[in-house]
């Protein structure tokens, strides 16, 4: 890998902050772009390079991690998290959910309420980060390789 | 106590912008600024915790080598270092007192499992998490 001026790290950093302070937000590489003070070309790859995935794939896990958070922790319904956490529809919610961490919220509820709790001892913000769900290829080609499906690929079913 | 951690290091992009943070933004002290050559030892220390110091550390030659020095600074830039925490008596009005001085908050107050928090950075990337000690604890 290529070094990377650390000057720009730093505020490719703001970008990814911000995703993570507001990851119910709608975050286009346009805005993404605005906060880091490049070109929305030269964000997109900067990203992807500095911390391992494209910007938009990074919000789906922080999504997720919320939505599980929440699941596991609150009485919230099914359809209240997935609109609190910045899903338009539940399809999409549950079927992407499910894509990454290989169950549905209603099934992970169920098996996190059922676990004790022992990491309270722990900063809460490490944990979540601890069980944040690993989204190392896109989610469309997650699902078509568990469908042993190898046709082309439809990068368009990521968009949440 | 006479035994235990005296010091822990950051890493920092520039010393001297880290020691302004440090000390006009968080309210620490220096404790020891040594130099010797481009060499410098710099450690900053709590109003209320006298027997730690933090040390503000630029990674480079002699004591790293440059192409090293890169990596680590590139790993600073990009958050990566392991998390600090600082523990204070009440998270929301250190919270607006540190943005009033210009901190950069990554995530406001949180009142969450008995307590308060949020998160801040240092000027290089060093996150910290800013936890309101739990009332009765400890």
């Amino acid at each position: 890998m290529q070094a990377q001026d650390p000057e720009l790290l730093r505020r490719l950093l703001r970008a990814k902050d911000r995703m993570d302070a507001a990851s119910h937000e709608e975050w286009p590489v346009r805005r993404l772009a605005e906060v880091s003070h490049v070109s929305e070309a030269h964000f997109a790859r900067s990203f992807k390079e500095a911390f391992g995935v494209p910007p938009h794939r990074y919000l789906l896990t922080r999504r997720i991690e919320k939505a599980t958070a929440l699941l596991r922790d609150t009485d919230l319904s099914i359809t209240e998290i997935a609109f609190q956490t910045g899903w338009n529809s539940m399809g999409t919610f549950g079927r992407t959910f499910r894509d990454i961490t290989g169950e549905s919220p209603g099934e992970l509820r169920a098996r996190q309420k059922s676990a004790s709790h022992q990491l309270e001892q722990v900063p809460n913000c490490y944990v979540a980060a601890a069980q944040r769900p690993g989204l190392t290829i896109a989610v469309s080609e997650k699902r078509r390789r568990e469908a042993g499906d190898t046709m082309a690929s439809d990068e368009s079913e990521e968009a949440p | 106590m006479s035994q235990g951690v005296q010091v822990v290091g950051v890493y920092v992009r520039d010393q001297e912008e880290a020691l302004k943070f440090y000390v006009e933004k968080l309210g620490f002290s220096v404790h020891t600024d040594a130099r010797n050559g481009d060499y410098r030892w710099l450690t900053v220390q709590h109003p209320e915790q006298p027997s730690f110091q933090l040390g503000l550390f630029l990674p480079g030659p002699p004591v790293i080598d440059a192409a090293t020095a890169q990596t680590v600074r590139e790993i600073v830039a990009k958050g990566a270092m392991p998390p600090l925490v600082l523990e204070v008596d009440d998270c929301r009005a250190a919270c607006e007192g540190m943005k009033t001085r210009g901190v950069e908050f990554t995530q406001e107050p949180i009142a969450r499992y008995g307590s308060v928090d949020a998160s801040f950075r240092d000027p290089s990337g060093n996150g910290w998490k800013m936890l309101e000690a739990r009332k009765g604890a400890k």
